[in-house]
């Protein structure tokens, strides 16, 4: 038997009741006009511009952003995707530091100042906001592929300890914003992008290096072809990381302990003469 | 148009989520010469969002699972309007899927003896998702973007695709264009994968990336294909809300598997009041026996928080509405309280939810070690999308098939967490090897150019009309109010009715939209182009409610709020007429094989 309607039609717009909590909550937080200093421009070329927009309480970089986007500037060029600090498309320089909008709260920067907001320095850039990217898509198909040893188990499958899991989490967290790259002198001041990978790509390494599973060994390469020893272990990129990455202590030193037990241990140059160069 | 370029496919794959990537890799490793089109940078796409983990019956923690179980529990979810096909296929093939990731470097937590830990989710009768921490898409998306990168895949970032392209009945690629350059590109394919993601923009309060405005769902609709159960949106019942600006973020379901409980104002947990009859026999009548349940006592029976997503949210709703909720506007989850129970909580609760950690200090100064977390409920999934053949992936256009969450079938009317990354994997395999198969034995196409002009004359109108016209952004946020209000969670015969005279409004502005500046990286032309696809997934859900006389899975009508079993026996579709406007039908859903539904009948 089909169930009849229990309420009347009618044409009256209602919020339900649900929203409508919602949206009584939205009207009694504070609120407060900000000004934001947003470069704008393309190709290298722009300049600052302020807008000012209203702020409520708990805003993001980000929010304010899209909002003078939606309301005064729907060409406001900016790159984003979750919100939520997950995905890393939102790097921006933001007071003159490297961050990402969404995670940057309004009540974390000084009130009675513009908010500046600016693209990053270390990529080409394209418009307002946006910078090309594209180098570090490049870089990593050059780091030498994961390679598994055998399966531990006739059903293909492997045995690991949770504690070799647990060693390696760190450096898998990398939600790849590229903000360590963006701040790190080798890049950014020297533009050693033929020959240094970024603090990006040293974690990205270790990462494999370190893989409980993995066999391949890519010292030679750190050292020869992705320029390793630039690193002047100045831990700007830790201090930017989003994702709390100890980048320089936990992955860039030790990959360098191994380049150099690899290559400046006696023993092991004389092995390699022995053996000839390692590919 | 001889400035175009055209750049030439075996298989064309739209979309770099976890369904395309797996498709794409698919495809390639097959010997089909692959393309892969993505609105984002790649590594950005929505699966990378996923927390919980992706459900397999592999066993590795409770010996009783099994794929039967698995089945089952997928199609009582999914209020069995599933495809039976896909849901078979998926709980059989899911548990080779996640391996093969193992294989491909992903690293997942583990059991004592080293094997794949799974942990416990909602309408899941056995501890089933294979997982690391609360990331596990980043996990997942990661390893399928390292692994792709050698696999010799030819992949363009930060392209939107405006149309695709026909030759005769079958498709034969796509007109695109680039985002960071507004150029266009012609893209030539002998096949085309669909794996865009869900319509979570449609709505005001959602946990998903601007990229889920329905792109894949409206061009298959353009391209002649069907639509079904469209009106199976899932609201996740714990998104954050507040401070508002972080309205509709996920909070995982992850928390309430490792022991998190939802109260109202007055510190009930209402969960209790109010269990289905077709979960009661699985689900724990008391607060000891479902916190044992947390624990991996394989004798206790789930806690009520673990109920199917559609029940706790339409219970959270309740709470609210009758003056219950908490000071925001929802009501409370505690993980916290398990302090009471372990020793070192907060230690256990930062490693086990580090992002949920991370992210309730940084946005709204919580410590979920110590205190509760507010939530309500968030648009995250829609269970409807493009029809296909549970078996090839393949649309009713030749040519074009379908992965992932664009794709419907698999969960019905309600999706179990943990089921999307298992689909995204099991499908999108499946819809690459069907696709390189298809390019493999059909021959060339030819494109048609008036089909490729009009395109384009269509995607740069916009610009013809200038700044002086109405902007996108409030055709979207209109669009947006429009769908939350009227066809939410909580639906109504007049209500959505008076939605689709607005969204025939809506359709007009959106005619009118103007967009100022130029094409080089411009936000306010991608949002006008986006408010197509939107409109159209929106009328698509809109209507297909509408006639859906009953409340089932993630459809809860007012009007009719219980089941009937008149609607049980068909999935609603949706076609475009010839004339441009939207026909809805009637498809009789096939009946079970015996072996199916006896094991239904079994695990009952």
């Amino acid at each position: 038997m089909t169930a009849t309607p229990q309420s009347p039609a009618s044409t009256h717009r209602a919020v339900d009741a649900y929203t409508a909590a919602q949206q009584a909550q939205d009207a009694a937080a504070g609120h407060g006009a900000r000004t934001f200093r947003i470069w704008r421009g393309a190709d290298g070329n722009g300049e600052f511009r302020d807008y000012t927009t209203e702020a409520i309480d708990g805003m993001v970089v980000l929010d304010a952003v899209q909002q003078i986007q939606a309301e005064q500037a729907n060409d406001l060029a900016v790159r984003w995707n979750c919100k939520a600090g997950k995905c890393g498309s939102c790097s921006a320089e933001i007071n003159g530091k490297p961050r990402l909008m969404c995670m940057t709260r309004l009540d974390e920067l000084p009130a009675d100042e513009p908010v500046s907001v600016e693209p990053m320095r270390a990529f080409p850039h394209l418009r307002d906001l946006v910078t090309d990217v594209s180098w570090n898509f490049r870089v990593k198909p050059t780091i030498t592929r994961f390679t598994p040893r055998p399966p531990d188990a006739p059903d293909g499958t492997w045995r690991i300890d949770q504690e070799d899991v647990d060693r390696v989490q760190e450096f898998r967290k990398c939600i790849e914003c590229f903000l360590c790259q963006d701040v790190c002198h080798v890049l950014r001041d020297h533009h050693k992008h033929d020959e240094f990978i970024g603090p990006r790509f040293l974690v990205y390494a270790a990462a494999l290096e370190m893989h409980p599973l993995d066999t391949a060994d890519r010292t030679a390469q750190l050292r020869e072809e992705h320029g390793i020893g630039y690193c002047n272990i100045t831990k700007c990129c830790t201090k930017v990381c989003p994702e709390h990455i100890t980048i320089t202590d936990n992955a860039i030193i030790p990959l360098k302990e191994r380049v150099v037990d690899e290559f400046f241990d006696p023993l092991k140059a004389l092995v390699r003469l022995v053996r000839g160069k390692r590919r | 148009m001889s400035e175009l370029q055209t750049i030439v496919h075996d298989v064309l794959v739209i979309g770099a989520g976890g369904a395309g990537l797996r498709a794409a890799i698919e495809a390639a490793s097959r010997g089909a010469k692959v393309g892969v089109v993505c609105k984002s940078l790649l590594g950005k796409a929505h699966t990378v969002m996923a927390e919980g983990g992706m459900a397999a019956a592999m066993a590795n923690v409770d010996d009783r699972d099994n794929w039967r179980v698995h089945f089952a529990d997928t199609m009582r979810g999914g209020q069995y309007l599933n495809n039976w096909r896909m849901a078979e296929l998926h709980a059989k093939e899911a548990p080779e899927r996640v391996k093969e990731l193992e294989k491909w470097g992903a690293l997942f937590d583990r059991t004592k003896d080293g094997r794949i830990l799974q942990r416990n989710f909602g309408g899941h009768r056995y501890p089933r998702l294979a997982h690391v921490g609360d990331r596990t898409g980043l996990e997942m998306i990661r390893t399928l973007q390292d692994h792709g990168i050698h696999e010799g895949l030819d992949v363009h970032m930060e392209y939107t695709v405006v149309t695709l392209l026909h030759d005769g009945e079958r498709i034969a690629g796509a007109l695109a264009y680039d985002r960071e350059r507004g150029r266009f590109r012609v893209f030539r394919a002998k096949a085309v994968v669909l794996a865009t993601g869900g319509i979570g923009r449609a709505f005001s309060i959602s946990s998903n990336s601007w990229e889920y405005t329905g792109d894949g769902h409206a061009l298959a609709y353009l391209a002649g294909a069907a639509l079904q159960d469209m009106e199976f949106v899932q609201f996740h019942p714990t998104g954050m809300i507040w401070p508002p600006s972080v309205r509709g973020i996920l909070v995982t379901e992850g928390v309430r598997g490792e022991g998190g409980v939802l109260r109202n104002r007055d510190g009930k947990r209402f969960m209790f009041e109010n269990i289905p009859d077709n979960y009661k026999s699985q689900t724990a009548d008391n607060e000891e026996e479902g916190w044992r349940y947390t624990q991996g006592d394989k004798d206790a029976r789930r806690p009520p928080e673990l109920l199917t997503r559609d029940h706790v949210a339409r219970m959270i709703v309740r709470e609210v509405k009758e003056g219950r909720g908490s000071p925001h506007g929802g009501v409370y989850l505690d993980i916290s309280w398990i302090k009471d129970k372990i020793p070192n909580a907060a230690e256990h609760i930062r490693k086990k939810l580090p992002s949920m950690y991370h992210q309730f200090k940084q946005l709204a100064n919580i410590d979920i070690t110590k205190e509760p977390m507010e939530i309500g409920p968030t648009t995250h999934y829609v269970m409807g999308g493009i029809r296909v053949d549970g078996d090839t992936q393949m649309s009713t256009v030749p040519g074009l098939f379908a992965c992932g969450e664009c794709a419907a079938g698999l969960h019905g009317a309600n999706r179990l967490g943990g089921n999307s990354l298992s689909d995204l994997l099991v499908f999108g395999k499946r819809a690459g090897e069907y696709a390189a198969e298809f390019a493999r034995t059909r021959g060339d196409v030819t494109l048609d150019d008036a089909e490729i002009d009009a395109g384009m004359q269509y995607a740069l109108a916009p610009f013809e009309r200038g700044a002086g016209a109405e902007g996108a952004y409030q055709v979207q946020d209109a669009l947006q109010s429009t769908m939350q209000d009227l066809v939410g969670i909580v639906r109504a015969q007049h209500e959505m009715e008076q939605a689709l005279e607005e969204l025939e409004v809506l359709k007009q502005r959106a005619e009118k939209v103007g967009v100022p500046g130029n094409r080089e990286y411009n936000p306010g032309w991608h949002t006008a182009l986006d408010l197509r696809n939107l409109l159209i997934v929106s009328e698509a859900i809109a209507r297909s409610a509408l006639a859906r006389k009953e409340s089932r899975g993630g459809h809860f009508r007012d009007d009719y709020p219980e089941k009937d079993p008149a609607f049980a026996t068909f999935n609603h579709v949706v076609r475009r007429r010839d004339d441009g406007t939207m026909e809805l039908a009637r498809e009789s859903i096939a009946p079970l094989p015996a072996e199916l539904a006896a094991i239904i009948e079994e695990m009952k």
